[in-house]
């Protein structure tokens, strides 16, 4: 009687997992079927044209700002995460009050909207230094909102590295610095680069914060103190526009296949990286 | 080398924060020997072990009193660490392969000192690993990541590792407790044999091996040193009631 | 006690030495008796015997490896162990010199010198407390008790020389007597022989007590 109970239940349960695997999985996918299906037909040669007109909505412009707006971004956001979290783990003093403050600032930055961010952006940057909307304006704001995932990936990355390392370096007469580049760090990287990951990934679909810092203007910024818009601010502001709806769905396309590429090219950095500390018939 | 004392060790309180770990030591350990200590856990024997090559500092709130002499040079007297530690090379519990190449891990300690060109990195590698008794398993494979190799080979690893600075002294803590009892015997073997260049000190929880390796052994208790003889005589006739209470098996 | 099993091997190892050395005395009793008596059964019965105390012996044995191989004992267990098993050796040959006796006490005819010879029965006394002496300082740990067996000695050897005495009067004062005298010598010579095994157990029990044998550390 009980165990009918019990194979009921466990029954009933396994339904429920693949219930909700197959759930998850059918939204996604219909998802992506969605802005495939309606975004591929209008993929047209001259959506990448060098320039953007009224009437030829190029999404090259905006391809060409997101990977600058990227790469500027981590630029100033990824040294001053893993040092942070270098300094956290390594250097400062357990049950420190000052380690406790600095995680619990990092915590709540990284529970704000973004247009807050946005906002702070515009009101610092834009404004009060009078770098107008702009390329420098919007990557600064992004690196500050990316920074508290950053710092606490790469901090949760090096805890994990077993302090049998840190042991073995030190025991071989390594100073910390040594031990924190040559062990440490490189040990750390797998994570450091997840972290890293998930940060593009806000970066490429960030509109909000964009829009009050780097501006939409459609363009290839000359310089890093001009406005443009990337892929994401774009199609926001071809959809909001409703002119353009087919070559919405086409960036979308576009941006889906960017993000698809950023995932499969970290992932293959972290193989890289990583692959030498990959634990087989370790006991 | 052999007969003359390599480290002194006068009076040796250690504190952790307000626990008193070590009581007054006083001993000498032997050159061109093996030393093996012996004792229940949370005795202390480990915690001298890390005193002797500072890995201590590395713990918070860790006070020590009292002298450690290597060779004559005080280690807490303004000796330079770095130093120390590649005099007085240092064998974990459990294997600590860093996450590289074999060849990397070898010539990590070396490298750490300053030697850089590729010919002197080859061959320091290629020494070490030969005498840690690994290098016909591992020469075709330098470039292939250490985690890959099996715990007891990594275990040998780390031990050319070690060796790869030039120590004078290799300390052990419990250097097999993980391994299986062919890899255990294969280590075991291989100190016999490195005892010919370098001192040994091996903490083990394991008193076959401390009889079957060492040549004087030290019993510890409660932080304290009890006993302190000639392996053979204390594992046939221990002076120390306790020492004897412990080897036989009657306590705890 | 993690162990408990230990100990009591330990304890059934001392019972059955205790047995052993029991066996062998009774032997060296009875063939004395024979020997007084003239009683050629008796003779037999403690020549067929003796293989008792030859099994008991590798029972002894094997128990002593058993907990060799499954102990890997050291310290006190270790000389304990160790010594038991040498003890075993002298305690057998005990048994076939008191069985070598009885096989001369067959043979020697009736009308025989031998139960006027009072330094023989002195020996048989003697020997046996030394034997007895040996194997009870064993058990109880008794560091005099042990060294004082090697003095007992000493007054089996002058028994020895007193006995032989005796016979070379007796053959000088018949020389019929000879054949009978030589048996009697021989006699004397197994109780000498007793003795010395006695000493043997008793320096292997002060090994067990202080680590030393015969005046050297052996371990």
């Amino acid at each position: 009687m009980k165990k009918q109970k019990q194979k009921l239940t466990e029954k009933a349960f396994a339904v429920l997992t693949w219930g909700a695997a197959a759930l998850t999985l059918g939204t996604l996918a219909f998802l992506i079927a969605f802005i495939l299906i309606r975004g591929i037909p209008h993929l047209k040669p001259s959506l990448f044209a060098w320039e953007y007109t009224s009437e030829n909505v190029s999404l090259l412009p905006a391809f060409v700002t997101t990977a600058e707006i990227t790469l500027l971004s981590l630029l100033i956001a990824v040294p001053l995460g893993v040092f942070s979290a270098i300094f956290l783990t390594e250097y400062a003093k357990r049950g420190n009050k000052a380690v406790a403050l600095v995680r619990l600032t990092a915590e709540t930055l990284s529970g704000i909207p973004s247009i807050v961010y946005g906002l702070f952006g515009w009101l610092f940057f834009v404004t009060s230094l009078k770098w107008g909307f702009s390329l420098l304006s919007g990557a600064v704001t992004l690196s500050i909102m990316i920074l508290p995932l950053i710092m606490r990936s790469a901090e949760e990355a090096l805890k994990a590295v077993p302090d049998t390392y840190r042991e073995g370096a030190f025991g071989l007469g390594a100073g910390k610095l040594r031990m924190v580049f040559r062990v440490a760090l490189p040990a750390a990287m797998p994570g450091i680069l997840a972290g890293v990951i998930l940060a593009v990934g806000r970066i490429v679909g960030e509109t909000a914060a964009l829009i009050y810092t780097a501006g939409t203007v459609a363009q290839i910024a000359p310089s890093p103190m001009a406005s443009a818009r990337t892929l994401s601010v774009h199609m926001y502001a071809l959809s909001s526009e409703g002119l353009f709806m087919n070559e919405s769905y086409a960036t979308a396309v576009v941006l889906l296949l960017l993000v698809a590429g950023i995932n499969a090219l970290s992932g293959f950095i972290a193989k890289r990286l990583g692959g030498k500390g990959e634990r087989q018939g370790g006991e | 080398m052999k007969d003359k004392s390599i480290f002194e060790i006068k009076s040796l309180d250690l504190f952790y924060g307000n626990f008193q770990a070590l009581k007054s030591i006083n001993m000498e350990l032997a050159g061109g020997e093996i030393t093996a200590f012996i004792g229940p856990s949370g005795c202390g024997k480990s915690t001298l072990l890390k005193t002797l090559n500072r890995m201590n500092d590395l713990v918070e709130g860790c006070r020590i009193t009292g002298t450690v002499r290597l060779m004559g040079q005080d280690v807490y007297g303004g000796m330079d660490v770095n130093l120390l530690r590649r005099r007085v090379g240092m064998v974990f519990q459990k294997p600590n392969p860093f996450p590289m190449s074999v060849y990397d891990n070898i010539a990590f300690g070396p490298r750490t000192h300053g030697v850089k060109k590729k010919s002197a990195l080859d061959s320091v590698v290629e020494k070490s690993l030969r005498d840690a008794a690994i290098w016909d398993e591992v020469k075709d494979r330098l470039k292939k990541p250490a985690l890959a190799l099996s715990g007891g080979q990594q275990q040998r690893l780390c031990i050319a590792r070690a060796l790869a600075v030039g120590p004078e002294v290799l300390l052990m803590d419990e250097p097999t407790s993980a391994l299986d009892p062919i890899s255990t015997g294969k280590i075991e073997e291989l100190l016999l044999q490195l005892r010919e260049e370098y001192s040994i000190v091996i903490v083990t929880h394991n008193m076959q091996q401390a009889t079957r390796v060492s040549d004087r052994t030290a019993f510890f208790l409660l932080g304290e040193v009890v006993e302190y003889a000639k392996t053979e005589t204390m594992f046939s006739m221990p002076k120390d009631k306790r020492t004897e209470d412990y080897i036989t098996g009657r306590f705890g | 006690m993690m162990r408990s099993r230990f100990d009591e091997q330990l304890n059934q190892l001392n019972e059955n030495l205790i047995e052993m050395g029991a066996m062998v005395e009774d032997a060296i009793t009875k063939s004395v008796k024979a020997l007084k008596e003239r009683d050629v059964e008796a003779s037999r019965k403690i020549e067929r015997d003796d293989h008792l105390i030859n099994e008991k012996e590798k029972e002894i044995e094997s128990l002593c490896l058993k907990l060799l191989l499954n102990q890997q004992p050291v310290a006190r267990d270790l000389r304990t162990i160790s010594t038991a098993l040498k003890m075993i050796t002298d305690i057998e040959r005990i048994g076939d010199h008191a069985a070598d006796i009885a096989e001369i006490c067959v043979h020697l005819p009736v009308e025989s010198h031998v139960t006027d010879i009072e330094p023989i029965a002195a020996m048989a006394k003697a020997t046996m407390r030394m034997v007895r002496a040996s194997i009870e300082a064993y058990v109880k740990k008794d560091l005099a008790l042990a060294q004082s067996v090697t003095e007992m000695d000493d007054e089996v050897d002058e028994l020895f020389i007193a006995v032989r005495q005796d016979m070379i009067a007796l053959v000088h004062k018949d020389p019929n007597d000879g054949s009978e005298a030589f048996d009697i010598m021989q006699i004397a010579k197994y109780f000498e022989r007793i003795g010395d095994h006695a000493v043997n157990i008793g320096e292997w029990v002060v090994f067990s007590i202080t680590g030393i044998h015969k005046n050297t550390r052996i371990l």
